[in-house]
């Protein structure tokens, strides 16, 4: 099968999430890359080491902004181009609108929220959990291109230590592609370690009844040597920077284990999370929605809990 | 200013949520309500109308009981509804919903349709490129504050990294986050006069799309099987006896986590 992947990149760098797809799309095939905007070409190469034979690279003025219209006129014209079978796409807020974009300008089939890939007779099937991961679903498409986006998390990028030939292809805007243009971005930047890197998060929510409320989880965090990551609803309210966030909006983290305080498990967490190896949940809400998707739930109050751990966790040394 | 909101009804959060075994569809037969997150986009209409003046319209695609739930968003202070409910409908995928919700869109025109953050049903956060795409507007998704000005629509989106604020022209296709307000409650008399406002069932044929385009007929993606999911393993459940924060270690220490 041969598969074109959506890589995004970010101060410099390819991001993890499309190099994960792109290490799976190797592994069913022949996998190629795309990469546009500014500095396309400088980081595309790079791609090779996660299994693209080849990377296409567009870098014209109106890809400059992270914004989704102008990227569907450059896939659409890549897909033309080259033929490709399958697109593939690692969900992020700019990725879903692109790949959506795509569907309706090819009329191509596009399936979402998948949490694996795989060929049966040479066809590609998607998994999908659904009803809130209660049913797992396969799911395939009647004709090409076919494509998909995939669960943040979902794949890890694996070097393969191969090489990429990198071309560029040029393309031509939609007239109504170009009439969003950014005003401003504002980017913030953690102190702390980065949730995304980290194998231990200790993340808090509005059960923590105040922003002092983090600093015991930071204490966890040291102890575990792992690092804080909150909800949409504390970082809204200023408790904890952005950067921090975990969810749809925000970063989507898959840490081996993931210690959630007073958080009640809105879809908006859940999406960001779910992908975490072992879950802890410690709410004093025994019907918060995460204690459906924890692997241990503590009913009861974390002010008393977790520096208790914090405590257990140091005297282990 | 003329404001359509793109609304759906999904079944009711208590209701036990099945797939139905036979049409691998989901099972839309019990309870149902407005999937919540729409609500934040009903809102955001209607504090635009507050501020400007103008008309809030419901769009909506579904089965003939979505009436019930698209009278919630006119209670709340929404002016008429617009169902597209045809049978060959169901089984849509993206395209068949993006093709008769932009067929609708186009017959009203109006100078900014919004989204909500997600449906409860389907999980899925992609509608409104689709159906930006086919309206030939401009997009912005994710909008956690938005500016309505003279012609034009600036959002505040969150992203991964920070924020970006994006402007564009309208007419726009803008979908809101969930943060972005909070959706008021209907008054008694919002919920009165909601029995009179004018609802407009439309068939494919009307808002021009073909039977084969839309439903299972037009989708491109299929259903294969169902199955269970994977387990998460052995949960736990325990209330706190003074002891939770030793049980928590011994399964990370269980686990090799630390």
């Amino acid at each position: 099968m041969k598969s074109l992947v959506f890589l995004e990149h970010y101060h410099g760098a390819l991001e993890k999430g499309g190099l994960g797809v792109l290490s799976k799309a190797a592994s069913l095939g022949e996998a190629t890359g795309v990469v546009l905007g500014e500095d396309a070409a400088s980081v595309a190469a790079g791609a090779g080491a996660f299994g693209a034979s080849k990377v296409y690279v567009c870098d014209a003025p109106e890809l400059a902004s992270p914004l989704p219209q102008p990227r569907v006129d450059a896939l659409a014209t890549l897909v033309e181009q080259t033929g490709a079978v399958a697109v593939l796409f690692g969900a992020s807020v700019l990725s879903a609108d692109v790949a959506s974009g795509l569907a309706a300008r090819l009329d191509a089939g596009l399936n979402w929220d998948l949490t694996d890939l795989s060929l049966a007779d040479g066809e590609l099937v998607g998994k999908r959990p659904a009803l809130g991961d209660t049913v797992l679903v396969d799911v395939g498409w009647k004709s090409g291109p076919k494509l998909a986006l995939i669960r943040a998390g979902t794949f890890d990028p694996a070097e393969s230590g191969g090489t990429a030939e990198v071309e560029s292809f040029e393309t031509t805007f939609s007239d109504f592609s170009t009439l969003a243009t950014l005003v401003e971005q504002t980017q913030e930047e953690s102190s702390g370690p980065s949730i995304e890197d980290a194998d231990i998060i200790v993340a808090g929510g509005r059960g923590l009844g105040a922003p002092e409320g983090f600093t015991i989880l930071e204490e966890l965090a040291a102890a575990l040597g792992g690092a804080v990551g909150a909800t949409r609803a504390v970082v809204d309210a200023g408790w904890y920077p952005y950067s921090t966030q975990v969810g749809q909006t925000g970063k989507s983290v898959s840490p081996r284990l993931y210690i959630a305080c007073g958080i009640s498990g809105a879809i908006q967490h859940k999406v960001g999370m779910q992908g975490s190896g072992t879950i802890v949940a410690i709410n004093k809400d025994p019907n918060a929605p995460i204690f459906d998707f924890c692997d241990i739930g503590v009913v009861g109050d974390l002010h008393q809990i977790v520096p208790k751990l914090t405590e257990l966790v140091r005297s282990r040394g | 200013m003329k404001i359509a909101v793109c609304v759906k009804q999904v079944p009711d959060a208590t209701v036990h949520k099945r797939i139905d075994p036979a049409t691998k569809r989901l099972d839309r037969s019990g309870e149902a309500a407005l999937n919540p997150t729409d609500l934040n986009a009903v809102e955001e209409a209607l504090r635009i109308k507050e501020a400007q003046g103008g008309e809030v319209v419901l769009m909506s695609l579904g089965p003939e009981k979505a009436v019930d739930s698209l009278r919630k968003a006119l209670a709340m202070g929404a002016d008429r509804a617009v169902l597209v409910s045809d049978e060959a409908a169901a089984g849509s995928d993206l395209l068949g919903t993006a093709r008769a919700l932009a067929g609708a869109l186009e017959r009203e025109s109006a100078d900014l349709v919004l989204f909500g953050q997600a449906s409860g049903d389907g999980d899925g956060a992609v509608l409104w490129a689709a159906v930006a795409d086919r309206l030939r507007r401009p997009v912005v998704s994710q909008v956690a504050a938005l500016t309505v000005e003279a012609g034009s629509v600036t959002g505040k989106r969150q992203t991964e990294h920070g924020y970006d604020v994006i402007s564009a022209p309208l007419p726009a296709v803008v979908a809101v986050s969930d943060a972005i307000n909070e959706p008021r409650y209907p008054s008694l008399k919002g919920i009165m006069s909601a029995k009179t406002k004018p609802q407009e069932t439309l068939s494919l044929g009307d808002v021009g799309v073909d039977a084969g385009a839309a439903g299972e007929a037009g989708a491109k993606t299929t259903v294969l099987d169902l199955g269970a999911p994977p387990a998460r393993g052995d949960q736990v459940k325990i209330e706190d006896d003074g002891s939770a924060a030793q049980r928590i270690l011994d399964l990370v220490v269980e686990r090799k986590l630390l």
